[in-house]
């Protein structure tokens, strides 16, 4: 069967429990395809021969009742995975084998998925082009030099490249919904407490989410059935009734009430992204949905509150790199100087960056002023929202405030970078869940998306709404394989 | 408000990260123009606001106190940049 490589995960897990395909001849398609794709600079480590000994194992005892019946599939490189390097983008974990395995990833092997690889991402996860990973930038594979977006830019430029039927990605601001957005794929971020954080390469973890990537909501809802468990050994995983989110799908959202925030049309967007927005309330109203305009009055202190909360709790988190127990340690005269010089060599300029800020809003003298102040703000920011859902069951806004950019164009202006998570910081900040499908294209013919933004726990709503739209939408990504040689 | 070098030296200290001179001054602009940029936090009066420490709302559960992994210092150790036999090893902290 021709073409293995353009089906989607749907498609690609009938055919392996109807025989038409086996697992070796899906995984031996991606990994071709993966290894044609070297231009793109989606992996940091390959694991291809390994996928393929897998595949052939599950061909000859196949278990077609699992819901990822030998898919293969290549995972952010944040998510520990036991015995195959894992390096958060980094230097200083450039030579970490984990000896355990994430609960996310475990859940997916669980389901009968197999490992092709780990995918490049920004430095732990701090960044929104790729641009700050210490294994080089990856490319979109919309455009040559064109930024996938970050944090997760390998996740998003496998999957629209087809290097990877589906994969997952971690959102701390916007990791998953920016560079799906960039990239014409369909990324979401469940609510705080729905996929376990244990395993994963801490960056702020009152922010940190695990998410799907995929081509369409469907094979998202299926991904997001798989990983979102209670564990255990996360002390904020939550224990709520979890639905089959892919078997309850449904398009019909007739009557359900969906909020436009008038905060959110903020100075300077591009007339495209307003008119992509007026194009998504026109969608989701032929869907049968109510429209309804509402207030986030705080939305403009969003990025400010992240600016201090995301750093402080990173700068605590990453203390644990210090050159003793693992990752990369660099020579020093005496204890201390080992320290500096290990932090300072191991962590890339927009870590270091952080771990400042965070340290500096921690210091003594300051933590009032900064971080507790960051708290107060954040909680006003979350009462927007809880005020907002006594009127509307759903939130609709742009994912980005642009298409995607070049690489290069922006790293010298951290606040500029900063200004792309606009739209998708808030939703982290108060804990919800956000959905980002692709909705159009630019001028240039670079993907737009649009964000719906849900309840707590309410990911089955939000993925209805967001399947009801694709189908008006109807979007189609333009990818001429420009890289493959 | 300014981030001078002087503040830079010690944060830098606090952070256990070597900063020279040309890195003092790029970081000091950075984080000079971050700040101006969440000073606009200070329009907002939030005398009577209580933080929010966590979006979960939950309390943590409780779980009786057994020891569900056995000797792990293979692989506790087996990352480690320099052992001996089953420490890490530093450079001498004690003359």
């Amino acid at each position: 069967m021709s073409d293995i490589t353009k089906q989607s995960l749907s498609g690609l897990v009938e055919n392996i429990k109807s025989k038409k395909l086996s697992s070796s001849e899906v995984t031996k398609a991606f990994v071709e395809r993966s290894e044609k794709s070297k231009e793109l600079n989606a992996y940091i480590t390959e694991d291809y021969t390994n996928a393929l000994n897998k595949a052939k194992k599950f061909d000859e005892k196949p278990n077609l009742d699992l819901k990822l019946p030998g898919i293969p599939m290549a995972v952010k490189d944040l998510f520990c995975t036991k015995d195959l390097k894992t390096t958060a983008g980094s230097k200083i974990l450039n030579n970490f084998v984990p000896t355990y395995e994430s609960t996310v990833t475990q859940n997916i092997w669980n389901e009968g998925a197999i490992l092709m690889g780990k995918l490049n991402c920004d430095e732990f996860a701090m960044g929104s082009s790729n641009e700050t990973s210490f294994f080089g930038n990856v490319q979109n594979p919309i455009d040559k030099n064109l930024v996938p977006g970050g944090s997760s830019g390998g996740s998003s430029s496998a999957v629209a490249a087809q290097l990877t039927p589906i994969t997952i990605g971690t959102d701390t601001g916007g990791s998953i919904r920016q560079p799906a957005s960039f990239t014409g794929t369909v990324g979401l971020k469940p609510t705080y407490g729905s996929c376990s954080r244990y395993g994963i390469v801490a960056f702020a973890s009152s922010l940190d989410q695990a998410g799907p990537m995929a081509h369409n909501v469907k094979d998202c809802a299926l991904l997001q059935e798989v990983i979102s468990t209670y564990d255990e050994k996360d002390s904020t995983s939550i224990d709520f009734k979890r639905n089959e989110y892919s078997k309850e799908l449904t398009k019909d959202i007739k009557g359900k009430k969906i909020g436009i925030p008038k905060e959110y049309r903020v100075d300077g967007m591009p007339k495209e992204i307003e008119d992509l927005w007026k194009k998504g309330i026109e969608y989701a109203k032929d869907c049968g949905a109510e429209i309804i305009d509402i207030s986030l009055p705080h939305t403009n202190y969003a990025l400010p509150t992240y600016y201090i909360v995301a750093p402080a709790e990173a700068s605590s988190n990453l203390a644990r790199y210090d050159g003793v127990k693992y990752g990369f340690r660099a020579d020093g005269e005496n204890l201390i100087d080992m320290y500096e010089k290990t932090r300072s060599e191991g962590f890339g300029a927009e870590v270091q960056r952080r771990i400042m800020i965070g340290t500096y809003v921690l210091s003594s003298g300051y933590y009032d002023a900064y971080y507790l102040k960051a708290q107060k703000v954040r909680k006003l920011i979350k009462n927007d929202f809880d005020d907002a859902y006594k009127k509307v069951d759903a939130i609709l806004t742009p994912s980005t405030p642009s298409s995607a950019f070049k690489i290069g164009e922006k790293t010298n202006d951290p606040v500029s970078m900063y200004l792309n998570d606009i739209f998708t910081v808030p939703v982290n900040l108060a804990g919800l869940p956000g959905i980002s499908i692709p909705a159009g294209h630019d001028a240039k013919g670079y993907p737009l998306g649009l964000q719906i933004i849900g309840k707590a726990f309410d990911e089955q709503n939000i993925l209805n709404i967001a399947y009801a739209m694709e189908e008006k939408i109807n979007f189609k990504n333009n990818i001429t394989d420009w890289w493959i040689k | 408000m300014s981030i001078d070098l002087k503040t830079i030296k010690h944060i830098s200290k606090l952070s256990r990260i070597s900063v020279d001179e040309k890195k003092a001054e790029k970081l000091s602009g950075d984080l000079n123009s971050i700040f101006d940029f969440i000073e606009k936090l200070n329009e907002l009066k939030t005398d009577n606001v209580e933080p929010l420490t966590s979006v979960a709302e939950t309390t943590l559960k409780l779980r009786s106190d057994e020891v569900k992994s056995k000797n792990l210092r293979d692989q506790v150790i087996k990352n480690s940049p320099k052992e001996n036999e089953d420490y890490f090893v530093v450079p001498k902290v004690i003359e």
